[in-house]
């Protein structure tokens, strides 16, 4: 079983091999890839640098090319793919039909991974992937529930990743357009969503509003703990009562599915958060490193460190963890 | 140009979903799309009763599409679907790749719905070579964005092998959860749902705190809190949209329908209503309304 993490720079990358990540992903600084933000993601030099420091310490890298290719500037995405393996990186993490195409036509020996953004939820999906493009492994949407995976675990023969610990996506990853509802730029046309460039912050009479493109997201009290405004996490009105209609801020967590996961051969475990700081990076990687290891060593009697679920309680989203749809009764 | 009804989102009685395709039989309608989009645990109308209506419409000239489910997660699910692909008479809407990959083993054409991620030119060559006879483009892109895509040079010669068809009225499908935001504003989870969704014809309304219309939750899927109305842009889908759909209402739907079809030269303008949005058509936020 794989620990997959996360970086957004060199120092992140670093971070993750000296802290136990069996390997790495990674995006590149334009828009091929869905964590398209500002002083983030590596250039050609860096990515070669990134590949170099990775096998050097027997670990793998992964590139995340995982937008959806633009008309207008369509050689951006297939110029990505060939800085990536020119690059020699291990894997490639896709979800454009086109790019799946062209990978496996032209460097029909390079890994790919199914993206999340591409969605695949089921076996019908999984099996259309494989068969059209030779995907190797699918990183399956944060919608399934462990049941869910395991049937698809029995059912398929591909290699399955999920996500183990981070950001919560509540929508199936690479069909929401909430944000560019709300902004005009979303995960798909602009590899962001909730963008900060349309975050506004208003203090009156001591209640901060957050506000995205205008719209009301949260109003906190004095002594609330405020969020960014994610626009699935926002406090909204529904017939008079104002709660969180979709979700609360609140990070994955999947600690407690470990054996699961582990018995029913998760090929990956992969760590959200290329936004994240070096020391962010760290941390959680020490953590899953100690559970992995202690889920090999004894499966049967793992279980789940108190002081593992502290450090990342301390590193989510308004230190509050869910298991999310993994759990039937979060739906 | 053509006007389409795409399948009921919502969750109607079985009497409220006869009357409605009566209606659609009695009107100058296209096409029409017909089946359960969005939840598998909706069983007004089952697929025998969705095939006796699609039966009545073909009767009554129009051409008939089977819509299938958009999030597929179930093996039942997926056991549902084979049905609707298998079902020897009728075109099928894939809603999911899942849906493509079985159509195109069975050699059978299909229309790409909009949650397809179809964004460039070389995906939508792809699909057309895999039996792509309609394209739904995503509902977040713009009519730059369409002419733009229909224009390279890889498209021309497959041009006649496809129609366009555009979202044009109605609140959007802008996400889809393992989770029943309907169940969950009952505070009730997805398991003891008591298919609640049936109360809400049109969704039920999420406001921001200060009063704007934000969402409409729709069981697992979300929709766009305003209503997309592309009334007036239909002058200028000349060239690349073959299709207009329009998503049904509970009301008004073929009132909205006539309009649409008195302004396709741009004859009869309508006033836009406060809960319109015209927004992605023009390359803008989605909720935003333009007046020209």
């Amino acid at each position: 079983m794989e620990l997959l993490c996360p970086a957004g720079s060199i120092p992140a990358l670093k971070a993750a091999i000296e802290n136990g990540a069996d390997a790495v992903y990674v995006g590149l600084k334009d828009q091929t890839n869905a964590r398209h933000f500002a002083g983030l993601n590596l250039d050609s030099g860096t990515l070669a640098e990134a590949v170099t420091y990775a096998h050097q310490h027997g670990r793998k890298l992964h590139v995340a090319i995982n937008t959806f290719a633009q008309p207008q500037n369509y050689d951006q995405w297939t110029g990505a793919v060939d800085a990536a393996i020119k690059a020699k990186a291990d894997v490639l993490i896709v979800a454009d039909i086109s790019l799946l195409g062209y990978i496996a036509e032209r460097y029909p020996k390079q890994e790919i991974h199914l993206s999340v953004q591409a969605s695949a939820t089921n076996a019908a999906a999984i099996d259309f992937y494989q068969s059209q493009f030779g995907v190797k492994r699918i990183v399956l949407p944060r919608v399934l529930a462990m049941n869910q995976v395991r049937a698809l675990a029995h059912t398929t023969n591909i290699d399955l990743e999920v996500f183990a610990f981070g950001s919560l996506c509540i929508m199936v990853e690479g069909r929401c357009y909430l944000s560019s509802y709300m902004t005009g730029e979303s995960p798909n046309t602009a590899g962001v969503c909730s963008p900060a460039a349309h975050v506004r912050w208003e203090e009156e009479d001591g209640i901060l509003e957050s506000r995205l493109n205008g719209v009301l997201i949260d109003r906190f009290q004095p002594d609330e703990r405020t969020g960014y405004p994610t626009l699935c996490k926002g406090r909204f009105e529904v017939a008079g009562a104002v709660y969180h209609p979709l979700e609360e801020p609140t990070s994955l967590n999947t600690l407690d599915l470990l054996p699961q996961l582990y018995k029913e051969g998760i090929k990956s475990l992969k760590i959200e958060g290329r936004q994240r700081s070096p020391a962010y990076v760290a941390q959680i990687t020490r953590v899953w490193r100690a559970a992995i290891d202690s889920v090999l060593a004894a499966p049967d009697t793992f279980t789940v460190d108190a002081e593992w679920q502290r450090v990342l309680a301390n590193l989510s989203e308004g230190s509050q963890t869910t298991l999310g749809a993994y759990h039937r009764t979060w739906k | 140009m053509k006007f389409s009804l795409g399948p009921v989102l919502y969750f109607w009685p079985k009497k409220q979903m006869q009357s409605f395709y009566q209606q659609a039989a009695e009107s100058n309608v296209d096409i029409v799309y017909l089946g359960e989009a969005v939840c598998s645990k909706r069983r007004e109308l089952k697929f025998d009763d969705y095939m006796d209506i699609a039966h009545m419409l073909r009767e009554a000239g129009k051409q008939v599409c089977l819509s299938t489910m958009t999030l597929l997660e179930a093996p039942s699910e997926l056991r549902e679907l084979r049905r609707y692909c298998d079902n020897g008479e009728f075109l099928v809407e894939a809603n999911d790749v899942g849906a493509i990959g079985i159509l195109n083993d069975n050699k059978l054409p299909f229309v790409a719905g909009a949650a397809i991620s179809i964004y460039n030119h070389h995906s939508l060559r792809r699909m057309v070579n895999l039996g792509m006879q309609r394209w739904v483009m995503p509902v977040e892109l713009s009519g730059d964005w369409l002419g733009g895509l229909l224009n390279e040079s890889i498209i021309q010669d497959v041009r006649d092998c496809f129609e366009t068809e555009l979202f044009s009225f109605g609140h959007m499908p802008l996400a889809w959860s393992a989770r029943c935001f309907t169940a969950r504003s009952e505070q009730r989870h997805k398991d003891q749902c008591e298919l609640c969704c049936i109360k809400y014809p049109d969704g039920r309304v999420v406001d921001s705190q200060d009063g704007q219309r934000v969402f409409v939750l729709n069981g697992v899927q979300t929709q766009s809190g305003d209503r997309y109305n592309l009334i007036n842009q239909l002058p200028s889908m000349r060239g690349t949209v073959d299709v207009v759909r329009l998503s049904p209402q509970s009301q008004g739907t073929f009132e909205w329908l006539h309009k649409f079809q008195q302004n396709i030269t741009g004859a009869a303008p309508q006033p836009l209503e406060a809960n319109d949005c015209n927004g992605y058509w023009l390359k803008l936020a989605g909720m935003v309304q333009h007046l020209d």
